[in-house]
């Protein structure tokens, strides 16, 4: 199954706030004024809405991702190990006895 | 194979007492670089099964299974493969990178050419920190020594820059591209896309040094020692109140008495032990004589090992002090890209000193509040290793904060910093574990 989320590139970022205002449902600032997001499944009824606000961001910071199953809980793991996780191909003479 | 040695320590760390190994030393203790099968055609080596079976786990901090991100480098379809060999030791209380990659450079470079050879790479780079002269010079000798051995993958140095943050995995990559030694966002993953966009194996120094032992004595001999989950040997660093503070090779699961006795005792009574580095959690000293240096003891504490960084505190230093200046010296070292990095930990760093110095009771309660916040926002995880720190100190030290809080400064606030930062941890000495 696939779902879609709403994720912030915290380094692109910039603050400009103008996702909060076309995503309030999904999307609330902080008081430095960077989005929070909170990682949940995009209701459907909200699609086109993310959409927008990822169109209208001025940095490009805010995507509207598809995923084949939601993430695992984030664990104390880098992030960089944490996709690999998700991504490892199982190769064709695996398992072993 | 040889199994009856199995159960011995030292490993990484054999035959080290006189000194660095050159490469001839190297091979009279370690025996020869066992010579791989190639690859079948569109497969992994065989070494990566024997890795998997070893259960080895990345050495630089987060603990991931090494045979996975084999897996995924020689999966990912792309040609160009890189290996890069992080020797970055950012953490300004490890040494163990530093250490091993001067005095047994030989292993590092085996492991990674081995792992060269089963992922199908023709090239390894080899970062060492910039402020360790020492390793530099150790790294490039040993490379030119290594040109006399046959089939070896391209090896170079690079100097890695210095900082707490530039030893992340994309910081790193970003660095070796020619950009900022600063974390990137991913996806792409490296192990898809790094070094020059092409697909990258980059582990820890000590781990690929592990690899080299596992190629040569197998899985069975590498789970002698250690525990099921976490098997093998470990390199520590151990600071604080010892005869002996230095780089420490221990079995996983082995106690810190054991560790601390190694280094010749405790020189006070120790009120607390930072284990996992300086994104790491405080145990209480009340649990010293019962404590191991092993998940199953300590993830519930919500501590593991890391990058096997142990600071033991003696009872003369102040956890407050300590606290507030490390605090303060991880937010100044944030990459100062995420908006929630950048203001989250300067504004937590603040809040600390209003506890402390201040008596602003608040204060702990507003530190707590920003760590919801802040967790889990940042394009790496420098402000969640942070934030878990100075949360387990306002647990562990919860007394002196209100101690603080209510008194003001204690007698030990201005006594000499004992947490090792930049300038103060270099020099230490290496020892070997008895
Ligand atoms: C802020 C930060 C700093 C890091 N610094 C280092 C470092 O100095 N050396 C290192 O080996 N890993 C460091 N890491 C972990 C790397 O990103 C990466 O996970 C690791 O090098 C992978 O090697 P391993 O799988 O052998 O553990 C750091 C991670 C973070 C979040
Ligand atoms: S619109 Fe873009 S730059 Fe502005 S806060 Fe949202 S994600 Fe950040
Ligand atoms: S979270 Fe902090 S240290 Fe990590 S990339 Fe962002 S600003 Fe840099």
């Amino acid at each position: 199954m696939t779902s879609r989320h709403v994720r912030v590139n915290p380094i692109a970022c910039e603050a400009h706030g103008m996702c909060a205002e076309l995503l309030p449902e999904m999307i609330e600032l902080d008081e430095w004024g960077y989005p929070i997001v909170d990682g949940k499944a995009l209701a459907p009824a909200l699609a086109a809405h993310a959409e927008r606000a990822a169109a209208a961001c001025p940095t490009f910071a805010l995507l509207v991702d598809r995923r084949q199953t939601p993430p695992p809980a984030r664990e104390r793991t880098d992030t960089g190990a944490q996709g690999v996780r998700r991504r490892v191909p199982r190769r064709p003479h695996e398992p072993r006895a | 194979m040889s199994a009856p040695a199995a159960a011995r320590l030292p490993r990484l760390l054999a035959g080290v007492e006189g000194g660095p190994l050159d490469l001839e030393a190297h091979l009279a203790i370690h025996g020869p670089v066992p010579v791989q099968p190639k690859p079948r055609r569109g497969r992994a080596g065989e070494l990566i099964d024997t890795v998997e079976e070893a259960g080895l786990r990345g050495r630089g901090g987060a603990g991931f299974p090494t045979a996975l991100k084999l897996h995924a480098v020689a999966g990912a379809r792309a040609r160009g493969r890189t290996v890069v060999v992080n020797a970055a030791e950012g953490e300004p209380a490890s040494g163990k990178d530093q250490a091993l990659v001067s005095i047994a450079p030989h292993l590092v470079l085996d492991g990674a050419a081995l792992a060269a050879q089963a992922i199908s790479a023709s090239e390894v780079i080899l970062c060492v920190s910039e402020d360790s002269p020492q390793s530099l010079r150790a790294a490039t000798a040993a490379i030119s020594e290594r040109r006399s051995l046959n089939g070896e993958p391209a090896i170079s140095l690079a100097a890695a820059p210095s900082g707490y943050v530039a030893g992340q995995e994309s910081a790193l990559v970003s660095f070796l591209n020619g950009n900022a030694a600063k974390p990137v966002f991913t996806p792409p993953m490296t192990f898809e896309r790094g070094v020059r966009g092409r697909p990258t194996l980059l582990s820890n120094a000590e781990t690929f040094a592990h690899l080299a032992l596992i190629a040569r004595h197998g899985a069975a001999w590498y789970r002698a020692l250690g525990t099921a989950e976490h098997p093998g040997s470990t390199l520590v660093t151990l600071s604080g109140p010892v005869d002996h503070p230095g780089v420490y090779e221990i079995e996983h699961g082995a106690t810190v008495r054991s560790l601390i006795d190694a280094a010749g005792g405790e020189r006070e009574g120790i009120r607390a032990i930072l284990v996992g580095g300086y994104a790491g959690t405080w145990i209480d000293g009340a649990e010293l004589e019962a404590m191991t240096l092993d998940d199953g003891w300590l993830v519930p504490r919500q501590a593991s090992t890391g990058a096997g960084v142990v600071i033991l505190l003696g009872e003369s230093a102040c956890g407050v002090a300590e606290m507030v200046r490390v605090a303060r010296w991880l937010a100044e070292e944030s990459a100062g890209q995420c908006g929630p990095c950048v203001h989250g930990l300067a504004a937590v760093s603040e809040r600390l000193e209003d506890l402390a110095w201040r008596g602003d009771a608040d204060s702990e309660r507003e530190v707590s509040r920003l760590a919801a916040v802040i967790r889990g926002r940042g394009a790496c995880r420098h402000p969640d290793g942070t934030l878990r720190l100075i949360s387990s100190a306002l647990g562990v030290f919860a007394e002196e904060w209100a101690d603080h809080a209510r008194h003001g400064p204690c007698d030990a606030c201005a006594a000499p910093p004992a947490l090792p930062l930049p300038d103060v941890v270099r020099g230490m000495a290496l020892e070997e574990a008895s």
